[in-house]
């Protein structure tokens, strides 16, 4: 049995890597997806005040800090039994909008865009983000800095800070928004829109126009007909911030729908020898192994699981898009994985659409930014949509509101098992026995799993570059007998 | 001249220190033109086979960010202050442990235990644990070891300079990007930032010298936006940790918690604070005092909110 090692894979959160075995025929015989490290949320917060959670536990992702900020604040006003004010929910909300515009749009232009703009067989030395500007032109690429730059402002405005903010109390927030700060969001959130509408006009020249791509974004190699997850809005839209958690099964039909309080109802988590990180699945499904379909517990969630569960977008903009996406690849649910790129751009559009309709708000600049909790705290739940998938944060405390228990799902651990899956058919489809191992095709069976952008920790550093990516192939001895780099050029 | 070879690497981190080093902006593109970066992986291409590959002191410079948690972190650690000429500690993590070494507060037993069986969604009948190497059916699969105690980088190898800072802010970043391309560099062992005194000295929020009576939490009230937080009773760190970020966390109406570490010549940041609270609680009656003190409800835990690894605890005693 040789073992291909993609050791390390550093474009994940944290640290990660995927060994292939291939049998003696040189067929895949199976492919892993390994999370090598651990730090322990769960286990050192306990003793530490309710309070300052949403500050500790954001040190989970520098990327993603604003997501667990407000999962813990949500968290927070079930904790203490208190409703925040109108103004404040607004205000975390249009935070929240601005951030989901700078993170998609690292993903989109960074992260994923060289394989689709560049294409997934270009030479290495293009196949990145300034490949990605020589293309499209220098202007595009300011525009990307701008964008981010920009939204960073509005979340370092309302946030405190821009990476790590503080303001998220039960209850509320710490600090409102000024009439002058206002209209400079309102500004962005423009800016904004049109700079998602043109990110999709792009996606729609190079991808959908593109018949290779699109070919290769319906190919079953890159489908999985799993169940899918995320928020919803009381009229079944789509929302980032708050509602009810909906799941739907392959067929898109509800399966469940539920409060953030009900979750572990509805979510269990596997333990494997070989990764640190878990395996959540639907607990009412079951636990079948790395497999898909109906009778398999596992289930994604991601920004394509978020347009497959919701009845439509709550903006109009995004809802003509949203229409269009299904129109193209034939109806819901949409299985392909490489669809979440198009389901990516359409919530950035979203997110732009919600900012700037909020920022326009009469009530935005309201000073009842703050409700005093009364309550003793016992027990909370909190849920947001993360970029990459739902997240939960659930506490109990003692009497004064020192955490005696912590239990956290994460954004891309939901999607542990079905990464795990998508890289397996990749490879599967892709090392055939005889087949030449070539950089080219290994990057397609990145593909698999750069879908899903499970890259937090780095998602809005790339500069230059592919994955550090090397593999070795061993004998069955454990000799290297040959190794392969991605970008030796 | 030969362009300053400049690495960057992350341990046991979050990510926010390589987002914070792009945060300098387009100054990126002047970094790129005055450096060549040989090792990012989280933005580049280069592996570890290519640092094994390097002769040793071939980078000029690396910062490292990310605590020091599992056997891979430790020996990149070593490998990559081979190749430096110069190692910096880049934000608090590497500096000083950070929030993950709150982990240094519970046996790494008592963490795998919570963590793999006892959390509620957790469903783990046949208690399995993640194992340093597993027999599969095709082969063997690997995962680094956890070690029992969270250290930080100079706690690994010799470091340097260290930037303070979770993460730094911009112009912390730009202050140590700029002093290694131009060559003008602080003094070894030193910290960078604009400042080496207390954040109370550039924080635009007035004191009026007054002491108090009881501890808040920042929940149970609103503070007057314009005053000191701390002279308001809220727990606010900035007397005792290092400026150089602007105050931002008071100028929003919240406490600053420590994250820049403690100021110059400060061993222990902890002991630190606790000294400076002694001298604004307003009792001399030591039942009241006891009172007041009682209302500080995780001492531990918030007076080493970032700095648990380098205090003079480390850890708590592991069973």
């Amino acid at each position: 049995m040789k073992k291909i090692m993609i050791d390390p894979i550093t474009r994940l959160e944290g640290h990660g890597k995927i060994a292939i075995f291939l049998n003696d025929m040189g067929d895949v015989a199976n492919a892993y997806l390994q999370i090598p490290e651990l730090r322990g949320f769960e286990k050192f917060c306990e003793g530490r005040p309710a309070e300052d959670m949403p500050q500790i536990l954001q040190r989970i992702c520098g990327v993603c800090p604003e997501a667990h900020h407000l999962a813990s604040t949500k968290a927070l006003d079930d904790l203490f039994q208190v409703e925040p004010t109108v103004t404040a929910k607004k205000v975390r909300e249009l935070l929240y909008s601005a951030f989901f515009v700078t993170d998609h749009t690292t993903h989109f232009y960074i992260l994923a865009g060289p394989d689709f703009i560049m294409g997934p067989e270009s030479p290495v030395a293009e196949r990145n983000i300034f490949g990605v500007i020589r293309k499209v032109g220098v202007e595009l690429g300011k525009r990307v800095i701008q964008t981010r730059q920009q939204n960073y402002w509005v979340i370092e405005t309302i946030g405190g800070r821009g990476i790590h903010p503080v303001f998220g109390l039960p209850g509320g927030i710490s600090k409102g928004i000024s009439e002058e700060n206002r209209a400079k969001i309102e500004e962005i959130a423009k800016n904004s829109v049109d700079f998602a509408r043109l990110s999709l006009k792009i996606f729609d020249d190079m991808v959908i126009k593109n018949k290779e791509y699109l070919d290769m974004m319906l190919s079953d190699t890159f489908t999985h007909r799993t169940y899918y997850m995320g928020l919803v809005d009381d009229q079944n839209k789509l929302n980032f911030y708050d509602g009810r958690i909906r799941v739907v099964d392959p067929q898109g039909k509800e399966f469940a729908k539920y409060a953030p309080r009900e979750y572990l109802e509805h979510l269990a988590e596997r333990v494997e020898p070989w990764s640190y990180l878990k395996f959540p699945y639907l607990k009412k499904v079951g636990w079948r192994g790395f497999t898909d379909g109906k009778s398999s517990g596992v289930y994604q969630a991601t920004p394509l699981s978020r347009l497959n569960v919701a009845d439509g977008m709550a903006t109009p903009l995004a809802q003509e898009e949203y229409e269009k996406m299904y129109e193209t690849l034939g109806g819901k649910p949409v299985h392909h994985t490489l669809a979440t790129h198009w389901a990516r751009v359409i919530e950035m559009l979203y997110a732009a659409e919600r900012m700037l309709e909020l920022s326009r708000d009469p009530g935005i600049t309201n000073l009842d930014i703050r409700n005093i909790p009364a309550s003793t705290p016992k027990e909370g739940v909190g849920v947001v949509e993360a970029p990459r998938g739902t997240l939960t944060h659930h506490y109990v405390t003692d009497e004064k509101g020192l955490i005696r228990k912590c239990n956290l799902i994460v954004g891309t651990t939901n999607n542990h098992a079905a990464i795990c899956l998508a890289i397996k058919k990749a490879a599967q489809d892709l090392i055939k026995q005889g087949r030449e191992i070539t950089e080219g095709l290994l990057n397609r069976i990145e593909l698999s799993w750069r879908a899903y952008d499970p890259c937090m920790g780095c998602a809005t550093h790339a500069l230059p570059g592919q994955l550090p990516l090397e593999v070795k192939i061993y004998d069955s001895d454990g000799h290297v007998v040959r190794t392969l780099n991605q970008f030796d050029s | 001249m030969d362009k300053l070879k400049l690495a960057l690497y992350w341990a046991s981190s979050c990510g926010g220190c390589d987002i914070a080093t792009l945060a300098i902006g387009e100054k990126i593109l002047e970094v790129a033109e005055t450096a060549e970066i040989v090792f990012w992986p989280v933005a580049m291409d280069f592996k570890y086979k290519d640092v094994e590959r390097m002769p040793d002191k071939r980078i000029d410079a690396c910062l490292f960010n990310g605590a020091i948690r599992t056997s891979e972190d430790e020996h990149m650690a070593k490998m990559l202050r081979t190749k430096s000429k110069i190692m910096v500690a880049y934000g608090s993590c590497a500096y000083e442990g950070c929030i993950p070494g709150l982990a240094n507060f519970f046996s790494l037993k008592s963490i795998l235990e919570r963590v793999y069986e006892e959390t509620p969604s957790t469903d783990n009948p046949g208690k399995v644990y993640p194992q340093t190497r597993v027999q599969m059916p095709e082969g063997d699969l690997e995962i680094p070891e956890l070690k029992n105690m969270v250290k930080t980088l100079a706690q690994t190898v010799d470091v340097d300079y260290f930037v303070p800072g979770c993460p730094p802010e911009e112009k912390t970043t730009w202050l140590a990007l700029e002093a290694l391309l131009n060559g003008k560099l602080p003094e070894r062992r030193s910290v960078i930032s604009h400042s080496s005194k207390a954040l109370c000295e550039e924080c635009s929020l007035v004191r009026e010298g007054r002491k108090v009576k009881k501890f808040y939490r920042p929940y149970e009230v609103i503070p007057d936006p314009e005053k000191c937080l701390l002279e308001q009773g809220l727990l606010c760190y900035g007397v005792a940790t290092r400026g150089g970020c602007g105050a931002m966390c008071p100028q929003a109406g919240m406490p600053c918690t420590g994250c820049y570490g403690a100021v110059e010549g400060v061993i222990d940041q902890g002991v630190h604070f606790l000294t400076a609270l002694g001298s604004i609680i307003d009792s001399t009656d030591p039942v009241e005092i006891k009172q007041i003190v009682d209302g500080i409800v995780d001492p531990a835990g918030t007076f080493y909110r970032y700095s648990l690894p380098v205090s003079l605890f480390r850890r708590a005693k592991s069973v």
